[in-house]
C-alpha cells in the first residue's frame, strides 16, 4: 500500500510540475526563450490566493480566479515591457533579463509581504478519499491536482488543434516570419502564449502551496527550476512531453524521497536529467528536426 | 494607376544602407522581374514590400493604399502574398495543415475548400502526400507546397523570391510553368530571380538591380536582346 500511496503522490506532485512546465515549454517553443521569472509569477499567484483568502475571506475558487487574472496580466505585461523590445536581441541578453525579472518579483514581495513564512490554507476543503477498506488514504487535494493537470492538458490540446489561435501558435512556433507571411500577427500569439501560461501559473501554484503550504517569496523558484527540468526532460517544445516530463519527475523525486534519502532526493532527480539528455539530447518527446534541405 | 508603387525606397541593415533609393511599378496583370547578382538587395526589396522588415524612407502603395508602415501580418488580408527565399513550408506541419495555414485571413469556408480542391488539382502530387509532413518533402515539392499555400489567400499579386533555387533544370521548367498558370489565372507577379534568362523569359518586364540600385529597366525581351544584360546576367 506504501508503495501505490507514494506512486499517487508523485503523480499528483508531477501534475503540478507539468502545469508550470507548460509555462516554460510554450513559450520556448513560440518565442524561443527561457523564461526564468515564470516560477515566480507562480509565487505572485500563491500569495494573491492566500491575500484573498485569509484577509479578505473570499471562498478559496474566487481567490484563484483573481490570481489568475492577475497573473495573466502580469505575464502579458512582463511579456510587453521586458522580453518584447529584446526580439531581435540575442538569446544571452533575453536570458539575463529574465534572470532579472525573477529577482524583481521576489525582491517586490518580501518588500510587499515580508520575508516571513506564511502558512498557506489549502484550496481543496473536501473529504479525503479511502480506499481499501481505509489502508490506502489519497488527500483530496492530491486527487483534485490529478484532475485539473488533466483537463488543462485535454483543454490545450484541443485548443491548439481546433482553434484558430492554436494554429497560429503552432505556426509562430516552427516559423516567425512565415507566420506573419501567412496573416499571423506573432507579437499577439507571443502575448498569448505569455497569458495562457501565467495563468496556469497560478493554477500550479495554488495547487503546490496546497500540498506543500509553507509560503515564502522564495517559494517559486524551486517548482520552477524542477518544473524547466520536466519540460527539457519530456523535451522543450512539446506539450505532451511537458505532461510526461512533469509526472516522471514527479514520481522519481516522491521515490527517491521515500526509498533513498529526502535529503538526496533533489540529487537524484536531477542526476536523471542528467543522464536523460545523455542518452537523449532532445529529452523524451523532443522534436526530430526532419528537413530536407 | 499601377497595382504596386514602389518610391524612393530606401532600407537600411544597421548602419549599412541596402537598398540605396529605388522607385518600380507593376501594373494588374504583369509578371515583373527584378534581377540581379548575389547581395543585390532583390530579396530585400520583397521583405519590405511584404513588411517583414521596415523600410528607412520611401513610400510603397499598393491598390492606391499606402502601405509603408502597416505590419506584415495584415498585408496578406489584402490580397498580396510572398512566397519566401528557401520556402520556408512549416516542415512539422502536415502538407494539408500548411495549405490551411495559407486560408488564415480567410473566413468563407465553403470557399477556402473550393480554393483547396483547386490547389490540389494543379498539384495532383501535394493531395497524394497530404497528411505527410512538409519537411519530408523534396525541394520540388515544397516549391509547389509554398505556391499552394500562397494560393490558397486568394492573392491578386504575389510575390515570388527565387523559385528556381536549388532545384534541377526539369523542375525549374515545372515551376515557371506553374508562376505561368497562376499570370493565366489572374494573378500578378512580382519575381525574384537569378537565373535571369528563364525570369526575362517569362516576364513582361524587369528591372535590373545592382548593390541597391537599379540601373536598367525594360520590357523584358528587350532586355533578352540587351548587351550589358546578355553580358552581365545570361553568360552569353
Amino acid at each position: 500500500m506504501d508503495f501505490l500511496s507514494y506512486l499517487i503522490n508523485g503523480i499528483s506532485l508531477g501534475s503540478v510540475y507539468a502545469i508550470i512546465a507548460l509555462g516554460y515549454t510554450m513559450v520556448y517553443g513560440i518565442a524561443k526563450m527561457l523564461n526564468f521569472a515564470h516560477g515566480d509569477v507562480i509565487m505572485v499567484g500563491c500569495y494573491i490566493v492566500f491575500m484573498m483568502m485569509g484577509k479578505a475571506g473570499v471562498p478559496p475558487i474566487v481567490a484563484i480566479l483573481g490570481a489568475v487574472v492577475i497573473c495573466t496580466v502580469l505575464g502579458m505585461g512582463i511579456e510587453k515591457l521586458a522580453y518584447k523590445p529584446l526580439r531581435r536581441a540575442t538569446s544571452l541578453a533575453v536570458l539575463i533579463t529574465a534572470i532579472g525579472v525573477s529577482y524583481f518579483l521576489q525582491n517586490s514581495a518580501l518588500l510587499i509581504f515580508g520575508a516571513d513564512s506564511k502558512s498557506f490554507t489549502s484550496v481543496v476543503n473536501l473529504p479525503n478519499l479511502q480506499l481499501a477498506g481505509g489502508k490506502l488514504t489519497i488527500s483530496s487535494t492530491t486527487l483534485v491536482t490529478v484532475i485539473v493537470c488533466i483537463v488543462i492538458m485535454l483543454a490545450l490540446s484541443f485548443f491548439i488543434k481546433k482553434t484558430k489561435a492554436g494554429q497560429a501558435m503552432l505556426a509562430v512556433s516552427e516559423d516567425k516570419d512565415a507566420a506573419m507571411l501567412m496573416g499571423i500577427n506573432a507579437n499577439a500569439t507571443i502575448s498569448l502564449t505569455f497569458a495562457i501560461g501565467s495563468c496556469l501559473a497560478a493554477i500550479a501554484g495554488a495547487l503546490f502551496c496546497s500540498a506543500y503550504p509553507v509560503l515564502t517569496p522564495y517559494t517559486g523558484s524551486m517548482p520552477g527550476i524542477k518544473a524547466f527540468t520536466a519540460a527539457v526532460f519530456g523535451g522543450i517544445g512539446s506539450i505532451p512531453g511537458a505532461f510526461i516530463g512533469g509526472i516522471l519527475l514527479g514520481v522519481i523525486e516522491i521515490f527517491a524521497k521515500a526509498y533513498v534519502s529526502s535529503q538526496l532526493s533533489d540529487a537524484i532527480v536531477f542526476a536523471v536529467l542528467i543522464i536523460v539528455l545523455l542518452v537523449r539530447p532532445t529529452g523524451i518527446l523532443g522534436k526530430k528536426i526532419h528537413e530536407k534541405v | 494607376m499601377a497595382m504596386l508603387e514602389v518610391k524612393d525606397l530606401k532600407v537600411n541593415y544597421g548602419l549599412i544602407q541596402a537598398i540605396k533609393g529605388i522607385s518600380f511599378e507593376l501594373n494588374e496583370g504583369e509578371i515583373v522581374a527584378l534581377i540581379g547578382a548575389n547581395g543585390a538587395g532583390k530579396t530585400t526589396i520583397l521583405n519590405t514590400v511584404s513588411g517583414v522588415i521596415p523600410s528607412s524612407a520611401g513610400s510603397i502603395v499598393f491598390e492606391g493604399k499606402d502601405i509603408t508602415k502597416i505590419s506584415g501580418h495584415k498585408i496578406v488580408s489584402m490580397g498580396m502574398a510572398h512566397i519566401p527565399e528557401g520556402r520556408r513550408v512549416f516542415a512539422n506541419l502536415s502538407v494539408y495543415e500548411n495549405l490551411k495555414m495559407g486560408a488564415y485571413t480567410r473566413k468563407d469556408k465553403a470557399e477556402i475548400e473550393a480554393t483547396l480542391k483547386q490547389v490540389y488539382e494543379y498539384f495532383p502530387r501535394l493531395e497524394e502526400r497530404k497528411n505527410q509532413p512538409a519537411g519530408t518533402l523534396s525541394g520540388g515539392e515544397q516549391q509547389m507546397l509554398a505556391m499552394g499555400r500562397a494560393l490558397m489567400s486568394k492573392p491578386k499579386l504575389i510575390l515570388m523570391d527565387e523559385p528556381s533555387m536549388g532545384l534541377s533544370p526539369l523542375l525549374v521548367k515545372e515551376v515557371f510553368s506553374i508562376i505561368k498558370y497562376c499570370h493565366e489565372i489572374g494573378i500578378s507577379i512580382l519575381l525574384v530571380e537569378q537565373n535571369a534568362k528563364m525570369a526575362l523569359g517569362i516576364a513582361d518586364r524587369a528591372y535590373v538591380l545592382e548593390t541597391g540600385n537599379i540601373t536598367l529597366s525594360g520590357k523584358a525581351d528587350a532586355m533578352l536582346e540587351n548587351d550589358e544584360v546578355k553580358k552581365a546576367y545570361l553568360g552569353v
